[in-house]
């Protein structure tokens, strides 16, 4: 009513305690496309700043800052923090797991620890799980069928033994969480285009794994330049497969320039052999002074010339 | 490394002596500017090329970087000379003049000589120079052009058709052969087309195996880098090195 006292308005003088009380800060953007914005008013995304978390690479991900503006560092993080701990990813190595795979924070406590459960179970040894983990930070979020699936496929796909899948997924765990459909198709292309046998197929993927991951095409073009050109036989590639890991124009280069002072001997049977995963492993300064029996500097003088 | 990160007051709540919260002002790091939640400093890189050069040949091929951008417009507008190490193979023809084409022809080679080679080549040069007098727009008939022509400095100071100044027979073992040309305004399938016609005018054919550009104006091979030498101190180096004679280039052609 018009009697009623009048709110007191905004321009009127008020006394110093009251002034001092007043709280006014800008208020946080409600929509924004970077965790910047943010950082300074949230205790957890600070922790996790302190943690080494890389938040500049998770603001890009689909949904990642937004779970974790949602999340509170003292109620979830930190016992998934726990339980990572407990598993065996170390201390400094945490920032980066979180950077890779930030979904984990918003997985079930229960769910996480019956996958251990099962990974135990298949008889991998703690620090073996402690390395796929640090190694494969989305090997958590895999439920227990799908890890169970995978590791079959990859028995019954490659023809091994229990003992020896184990030990291939321990070295590159990646395999367990990447797609299938390649690796299906290198095995193909391996047994059909580069004519591999079976026994050969196994040793090869045994010595040297990241061939089921490689580029088809890159794999191709190796294999072509090495069998075609350099004359190299199959047997040869079997014992030697990381020539596969390395690239194509290294292999080119070296070659030529052995070709080039006569040294291209590739055959164990005749004098002065060089072996392939000495051509291919070595760096520049060793193979130029051991193997070519040339400075470094011819070598660089003959690279301008191709 | 660099600046520290900027600081900010804050006030934050420490438990006072008699019990009660009280907001105590503190200078806290900026968040924000954190670098992992900044993100690296540096995302992209202005990179331009010089003088174009096709997949299939090699050499010395310039970059400028960033503001070295304005320098390279400079250099094309200086016409400079590019020399090229030109391999060929006598006895085929194919499509797209490289050996990497379609076969078209094949033919005999024994009759070619090396006299018979370099009475081409000197044929060609002497064409290639009654062009380059004409599109460079000077009259013959002054004291000046004749001094520039002394000097060997007379060029096209403008748009022109590729034109071959210099062309001379590295080595001769057929059916291979290796040529140095300099040129001018040349793309590298128009080399390739003048190692066919050289093939034609011997009455046989031939193909370009190896297209190498060992020069481009005051880039040479010793310049260059290798694949194996692309990191961050060679190429500050390189442009160290490169600036003064870049900078004393423009100043003697543009003035």
């Amino acid at each position: 009513d018009w009697d009623d006292v009048p709110p007191s308005s905004a321009l009127e003088e008020i006394s110093e305690e009251e002034a001092v009380q007043i709280i006014a800060e800008p208020l946080l953007p409600l929509q924004s496309s970077t965790l910047r914005d943010y950082v300074d008013h949230s205790e957890t995304l600070a922790k996790l700043v302190h943690l080494g978390v890389d938040l500049s690479q998770v603001e890009k991900r689909q949904k990642a800052g937004q779970l974790l503006l949602t999340l509170d560092f003292e109620k979830d993080i930190k016992k998934i923090l726990l339980f990572l701990k407990d598993v065996g990813v170390e201390d400094n190595q945490l920032g980066k797991f979180l950077t890779k795979n930030p979904y984990i924070l918003a997985e079930d406590l229960e769910a996480l620890e019956t996958r251990v459960a099962y990974l135990k179970s298949k008889k991998f040894g703690k620090a073996e799980i402690a390395q796929m983990v640090s190694r494969a930070p989305y090997l958590l979020l895999f439920s227990v069928e799908r890890l169970d699936n995978r590791l079959g496929f990859f028995k019954n796909e490659l023809g091994f033994s229990v003992k020896k899948t184990k030990d291939l997924v321990i070295r590159l765990p990646r395999l367990l969480t990447g797609k299938l459909e390649p690796v299906k198709e290198n095995l193909q292309v391996c047994q059909i285009e580069l004519g591999f046998q079976r026994n050969e197929i196994q040793e090869i993927v045994f010595k040297t794994p990241k061939i089921l991951t490689a580029s088809r095409n890159k794999l191709k073009q190796t294999f072509d330049y090495i069998h075609n050109i350099m004359g190299i036989p199959h047997h040869m590639l079997t014992r030697f497969p990381q020539v596969f890991n390395s690239r194509l124009l290294r292999i080119k280069e070296r070659h030529m320039f052995l070709t080039f002072l006569g040294r291209a001997q590739y055959d164990p049977a005749q004098p002065s052999y060089i072996s392939l995963d000495q051509l291919v492993s070595l760096p520049d300064e060793v193979f130029c002074t051991e193997i070519a029996k040339a400075s470094i500097q011819d070598f660089e003088k003959f690279l301008k010339t191709l | 490394p660099g600046r520290p990160p900027p600081q900010r007051v804050r006030f934050l709540p420490t438990p006072g002596h008699d019990g009660a919260t009280e907001l105590v002002p503190t200078m806290v790091p900026v968040l924000a500017e954190h670098p992992l939640v900044r993100g690296p400093r540096f995302r992209r890189l202005k990179i331009g090329a010089g003088h174009r050069l096709d997949v299939k040949a090699s050499g010395v091929f310039v970059l400028g970087i960033g503001h070295g951008n304005k320098l390279l417009t400079d250099l094309y507008n200086c016409h400079l000379s590019k020399v090229y190490t030109v391999g060929g193979l006598f006895g085929k023809a194919t499509d797209d003049f490289s050996d990497t084409g379609t076969l078209v022809e094949k033919t005999t080679f024994d009759h070619i000589t090396r006299e018979k080679l370099e009475r081409v080549l000197a044929v060609i040069q002497g064409t290639n120079h009654k062009a380059l007098l004409m599109h460079s727009n000077i009259d013959m008939k002054t004291q000046e052009a004749y001094e520039l022509a002394v000097r060997g400095l007379i060029r096209p100071m403008g748009k022109s058709p590729p034109i071959i100044t210099a062309v001379r027979c590295l080595q001769f073992a057929p059916p291979e052969f290796q040529l140095e040309l300099h040129c001018l305004h040349e793309t590298q399938q128009y080399l390739r087309k003048v190692v066919h016609e050289i093939g034609l005018e011997l009455k046989s054919s031939a193909v370009c195996t190896q297209v190498r550009r060992t020069r481009d104006g005051v880039f040479t091979l010793d310049d260059a880098l290798l694949r194996s030498q692309w990191n961050l101190q060679n190429i500050r180096n390189a442009i160290w090195s490169c600036q003064v004679k870049v900078q004393a280039e423009i100043e003697r052609t543009l003035g």
